[in-house]
């Protein structure tokens, strides 16, 4: 449904975006996984017509994001970064303004409107001032105005930023209902948000592409290892050298003093000996945990590794 | 055309809902009543003196003495107006991250600058139509020619046109208010007086610099004419406006 080629982009000397390609099938909820500055926004936005491509093509059901963008419009609902809301209107008409921008009828226009309001739980703002809203019910009427012309294709540049935690399960959920009859894509510098919805990631880091996997294999492929997170009320020269030597255990690095990150084989279940150790030496253990693997982490990783593939 | 009206209709909701097609239009109409009823009362003086001395009435004619200055004079506060009007229309959509969804929907871009445009004739003849009570009245109480009343109307009309066509373009350059204003201030005022240059210039170029200037046509409109070549000059004024408006905005997407 979505074939991207060598996709690249440059804002003047600086290239945002590198050579990308990658597919997205019909129904498919795929995330854009990257740090800020990543080219997220920048793929999106080429992708929604709003700027063209340096080079590269992208196409979208067979129709040119460049020579046919008309048609693409048509399919698309979009929700940009920042979203596009006009601080001085009223929900409900804004709503409507966005259906009617949409090819929407006028006929029909109404009763889409109150769809989405029902589905966004617009219902107790409709008739309040955009701009006197909340930044979660913003967020919400930005994604109500790519629903509302009921679009083939979502793509929603950040959708849960600036929510409080309650907000962000609602829109999950939202966008969970909408992956059975849609094709989504979401972009998040957030692991956790992105696993929960989506089924493919698509990792761009610097303007190119650090993976395109399932989630499955990715979360294996970073499973590789475990870590653990060690504290300790004192430690020496030589605990670091005691850690080392237990089995299982890959590198052992010193985070601040007295605070280590163990990384272990997977499924080491390693634990009780290091407890154990800490006991024995009597270096008094504050906390061991395991340590998640931030995005950073993911990111560092999935380079290194290639560029030792490359190597 | 259809979403033409859909830009024009919420642009206009826009000026409505807020202060500004109020403020906007209290000014205008209290310059324009103000510099109305100085112009009336000097005419009426002039006929009282006239009247002390019989013979001497030739020439005074209401058209001419009042009817004329006073669309000189809107003329003049159109131009102090509209670019507050038109400076808006693309800067904010761009500061307010709001152009995205214009551009992101089944429409064209000259579909989009249409409906802005409209949306501003639509105000500007709004505040016009406020202000013709006082030809209204001239009609009440004396017998002034209607003729020339209705193509000076169509004059400062298409004369606003042009402003808005500039303002709209001045628009388009920036995301920000204030710049937009003054650009298309300063081509608005530059287009006015570009016939100042013309008895230094020599004859050709002269020629040119008197046709290019909006004063001059709007001069065969007040006088009751309606020349073929002053309704081409407006009107490829205001689609030259609207050409450059387009290609600045097309353009700001490569970029």
């Amino acid at each position: 449904m979505i074939e991207v080629e060598q996709l690249s982009k440059s804002y003047g000397p600086r290239e945002a975006i590198r050579n990308l390609s990658f597919q997205i099938k019909k129904g498919e909820v795929v995330g854009f996984l990257g740090p800020n500055g990543a080219g997220k926004s920048t793929t999106m936005n080429i992708l929604s017509c709003i700027m063209p491509a340096s080079s590269g093509t992208a196409r979208i059901c067979g129709f040119d994001v460049f020579e046919q963008s008309l048609e693409i419009r048509k399919l698309i609902g979009y929700l940009p970064e920042a979203p596009p809301l006009y601080l001085d209107m009223i929900v409900h008409d804004y709503l409507t303004f966005a259906a009617r921008l949409r090819n929407v009828s006028s006929k029909k226009a109404p009763p889409a409107t109150e769809k989405v309001i029902e589905q966004c739980s617009l219902k107790d703002v409709r008739n309040r001032i955009i701009g006197k809203l909340s930044k979660g019910f913003q967020q919400r009427v930005g994604i109500a105005q790519a629903l509302v012309h009921d679009p083939d294709i979502l793509i929603l540049d950040e959708p849960t930023i600036g929510l409080d935690p309650i907000q962000i399960i609602e829109i999950r959920k939202l966008i969970q209902e909408l992956a059975s009859s849609h094709t989504i894509i979401l972009s998040s510098h957030i692991l956790p948000e992105i696993t929960q919805i989506c089924k493919r990631v698509i990792i761009i880091n610097d303007g190119q592409i650090a993976a395109v996997d399932s989630l499955e294999s990715l979360t294996t492929r970073l499973h590789k290892g475990e870590r653990l997170l060690l504290k300790m009320r004192r430690s020496d020269n030589e605990t670091i050298e005691i850690l080392r030597t237990l089995r299982k255990v890959n590198t052992v690095t010193e985070q601040k003093a007295s605070e280590f990150i163990i990384d272990c084989e997977p499924h080491a279940e390693i634990q009780d000996e290091i407890a154990k150790l800490v006991l024995d030496n009597n270096w008094g253990i504050v906390e061991l945990k395991p340590a998640s693997m931030t995005l950073e982490d993911i990111f560092l990783k999935l380079t290194l590794e290639e560029n030792e593939v490359k190597r | 055309m259809k979403n033409i009206w859909i830009i024009t209709k919420r642009d206009l909701g826009s000026f409505f809902n807020s202060p500004v097609f109020y403020s906007l239009t209290t000014v205008f109409l209290i310059l324009n009543g103000f510099i109305f009823v100085n112009i009336l009362n000097f005419f009426s003086l002039q006929s009282f003196q006239v009247q002390q001395r019989p013979g001497a009435g030739i020439g005074l004619n209401l058209n001419e003495m009042v009817i004329e200055p006073s669309f000189q004079n809107m003329a003049v506060i159109l131009l102090l107006i509209i670019p507050l009007i038109t400076m808006r229309s693309f800067a904010e959509e761009k500061k307010s991250k709001t152009f995205a969804l214009l551009l992101s929907s089944p429409i064209h871009l000259k579909e989009i600058i249409l409906g802005k445009f409209l949306a501003c004739m639509i105000v500007i003849g709004l505040m016009i139509l406020l202000s013709v009570y006082s030809t209204g009245y001239l009609i009440l109480v004396g017998q002034p020619e209607i003729g020339p009343i209705l193509t000076g109307y169509l004059g400062m009309f298409l004369m606003a046109g042009c402003y808005v066509s500039m303002g709209l373009f001045a628009s388009s350059l920036t995301d920000n208010q204030i710049i937009a204003a003054a650009i298309s201030f300063g081509l608005a005022l530059f287009m006015w007086i570009i016939g100042w240059g013309a008895h230094a210039a020599g004859p050709e170029l002269g020629q040119l610099l008197e046709y290019l200037a909006l004063v001059t046509h709007l001069e065969h409109f007040l006088k009751g004419l309606i020349n073929s070549s002053d309704l081409v000059y407006y009107f490829s004024f205001i689609l030259f406006g609207l050409f450059l408006t387009h290609r600045i905005l097309e353009s700001s997407r490569w970029r």
